[in-house]
């Protein structure tokens, strides 16, 4: 349970980052770790105490698992993460060059 | 023929970004091609489909054995049947208006690649019968979108994109922290199956924790109101064609079809999520309404309107009575075309001004009569004007307004319509009516093609109504309202018609 809850803070950890943060990177990063704490969270739940990868084998038995579909899931999160994050730092690096700063407070050309 | 939905835009994107490089007019033809044939299979999807029953399709991504949970499935009902035709309608016209106003960007061909990928993972979100599958289609459109905003590289349009694309982000986390927890809880993520799970298992507190995530990440793709702030900013930033697919299609198949699929057929709708679904709707339909009234940038206006019609949809589809129902998904279609009829006009205006400042503009009727004349067709459709089709979807959600005892709603609806009225009169009036300014002289009609596109759209804004006779709505709107309104039936109807 205690796992759970720590996947959770960092899920929170995550937002803090996001909301409080002026640096365009610093934000880039909280965006990655609330992905990493829900993969995580994906993890979590295909696991079993003392589990094994689930490969047949003709002379074995497999009693205890982790279940092996939350894991495929959690490939192709991470790949999506990935094209998100490539995209998020391309804009930011041309933020860069227009503005010349990485602080959120000083782009502001567009009025809320 | 139901995976073609994502295997030709798909393929087409790869093509283009294959050989686009070297042949200029490749991105123009092909992708004009591919958003006509998906218009064709959308529609002939409808003729093979039997009236008075609820009938559905299903497909076997893979051909795998065996049943839900195992295995990818792609569903075809009628609600999905009425989304296709309304995003490859709204996406065959937008691509035929691109040809000529992307001229003026470089590598043109590029565009075409994400505008592809953008109409694949819409496609995938409408067809798919899978929650992780939704997922990684709904992130496919969105990560195209962020690029498509940000495409003319300009300060602003970099900033709105980065703005989106976090928004964009948070809103994915949360859905995909719902599938997770939907899936420990039902051990299965096939759509029907859960359905069928929860029916099964009960109502738990899960189930409430997991409907607060769906609603927070789709009411943000959605924009309802305490979520809208990065629209504003995103659409009016992006190209023309692409902020009429952004506000006439995405965030209607990303938010509210993906909303109200997972919240009528799969979760099962309560008391509690419907009366706030409808506060939400009704607060984004007077709060988008005041925050237009007071723009002069002409498509920040638009952005705002679309904020404040999304609230009429949402208002019309929580009261989950026949009527409202109906309204709700006749004001999306009609939405969807006037709206992005509304975008493309002002695109055509910023083509030959090079303005987007209501007060640096005036008299451009003269110069531009066919822009004048559908920008007004479409602006009396928004506003309700009676011959026009935004007239009779927002007579039917005020009028199941009055019949599900909601009279205070059914006042806000009536009171955001005037005020929409009121903020198009005074796009008409500084846009195109008056006297034609000095600096305006030299101003020309837009290029044959995007004309026509107008026209088109126009065409259909002002016959639009005709959807609503028994003939049309047997086939077009009766079976998605059926398919919403037996709710967590779809779970059998579905199970039911697998092969």
């Amino acid at each position: 349970m205690s796992t759970y809850f720590l996947c959770l803070i960092l899920f929170c950890v995550g937002l803090y980052c996001l909301l409080r943060k002026r640096n365009l990177i610093k934000i880039i990063i909280g965006i990655a770790i609330v992905e990493y704490a829900v993969n995580l969270f994906f993890i979590l739940v295909g696991y079993r105490m003392h589990g094994r990868a689930p490969i047949l084998h003709r002379e074995q038995e497999v009693l205890n698992m982790v279940d092996p579909l939350v894991q495929a899931l959690v490939l192709t999160a991470i790949v999506i993460g990935l094209a998100t994050t490539a995209l998020l730092i391309a804009i930011a690096i041309r933020i860069y060059d227009k503005y010349g700063t990485f602080d959120i407070t000083k782009i502001n050309k567009l009025k809320g | 023929m139901l995976p073609l939905f994502v295997i030709i835009p798909l393929s087409v994107a790869f093509i283009i970004s294959l050989i686009g490089r070297f042949y200029k007019r490749t991105g123009d033809i092909l992708a004009n091609l591919a958003s006509l044939s998906l218009l064709i299979l959308s529609i002939s999807s409808l003729s093979a489909h039997h009236i008075g029953s609820v009938s559905v399709s299903v497909y076997k991504v893979g051909g795998w054995g065996g049943f839900p949970p195992l295995g990818i499935y792609m569903v075809l009902d009628g609600l999905a049947r009425f989304m296709l035709i309304t995003l490859n309608l709204v996406s065959a016209l937008v691509a035929l208006y691109s040809i000529n106003y992307m001229e003026k960007y470089t590598s043109k061909y590029k565009f075409y690649i994400l505008f592809m990928l953008m109409l694949a993972g819409m496609n995938g979100v409408i067809i798919t019968g899978d929650m992780f599958n939704l997922f990684v289609f709904l992130e496919i459109a969105s990560i195209a979108s962020y690029a498509l905003v940000a495409f003319g590289t300009e300060s602003e349009e970099l900033e709105a994109s980065f703005k989106y694309a976090i928004m964009g982000s948070v809103s994915s986390s949360f859905i995909l922290l719902g599938i997770g927890l939907l899936y420990s809880y039902t051990s299965s993520l096939n759509m029907a199956d859960i359905s069928a799970v929860l029916a099964e298992k009960g109502y738990s507190n899960i189930v409430a924790f997991i409907s607060v995530l769906f609603l927070m990440g789709f009411g943000l793709k959605a924009a309802l109101v305490p979520f809208h702030a990065w629209l504003p900013d995103a659409h009016p930033s992006a190209p023309a064609p692409i902020s009429a697919m952004l506000s006439g299609v995405l965030i209607k198949v990303l938010g509210i079809y993906a909303l109200t699929r997972i919240f009528f057929s799969v979760i099962g709708v309560g008391h509690i999520v419907l009366s706030l679904l409808m506060f939400l709707g009704a607060l984004s339909m007077i709060v988008g309404v005041f925050l237009a009234i007071g723009q002069w940038d002409f498509k920040r206006l638009l952005a705002y309107h679309s904020i404040s019609q999304i609230g009429y949809v949402i208002l019309g589809l929580s009261l989950a009575t026949p009527l409202g129902i109906l309204g709700g998904l006749f004001h999306l279609f009609n939405h969807s075309v006037f709206k992005s009829l509304l975008f493309l006009n002002s695109g055509a205006v910023v083509y030959s001004t090079g303005t987007r400042d209501l007060q640096k503009m005036s008299g451009l009727k003269e110069k531009m009569p066919v822009t004048a004349n559908t920008s007004l067709i479409a602006s009396m459709s928004i506003a309700g004007i009676p011959p026009f089709n935004g007239f009779w979807s927002k007579l039917i959600i005020i009028m199941a307004c009055i019949q599900a005892n909601r009279l205070g709603y059914a006042f806000w609806a009536v009171l955001g319509s005037i005020l929409t009225l009121a903020s198009f009169m005074k796009v008409q009036r500084y846009a195109f009516f008056g006297k034609i300014k000095a600096g305006l002289k030299e101003v020309k009609e837009v290029p044959a093609m995007m004309r026509l596109v107008m026209v088109i759209l126009s065409i259909i804004c002002l016959v639009g109504g005709v959807v609503i006779i028994p003939q049309f709505n047997q086939v077009f709107l009766k079976p998605a309202v059926d398919i919403l309104l037996i709710g967590k039936q779809y779970a059998n109807a579905v199970l039911g018609a697998i092969p």
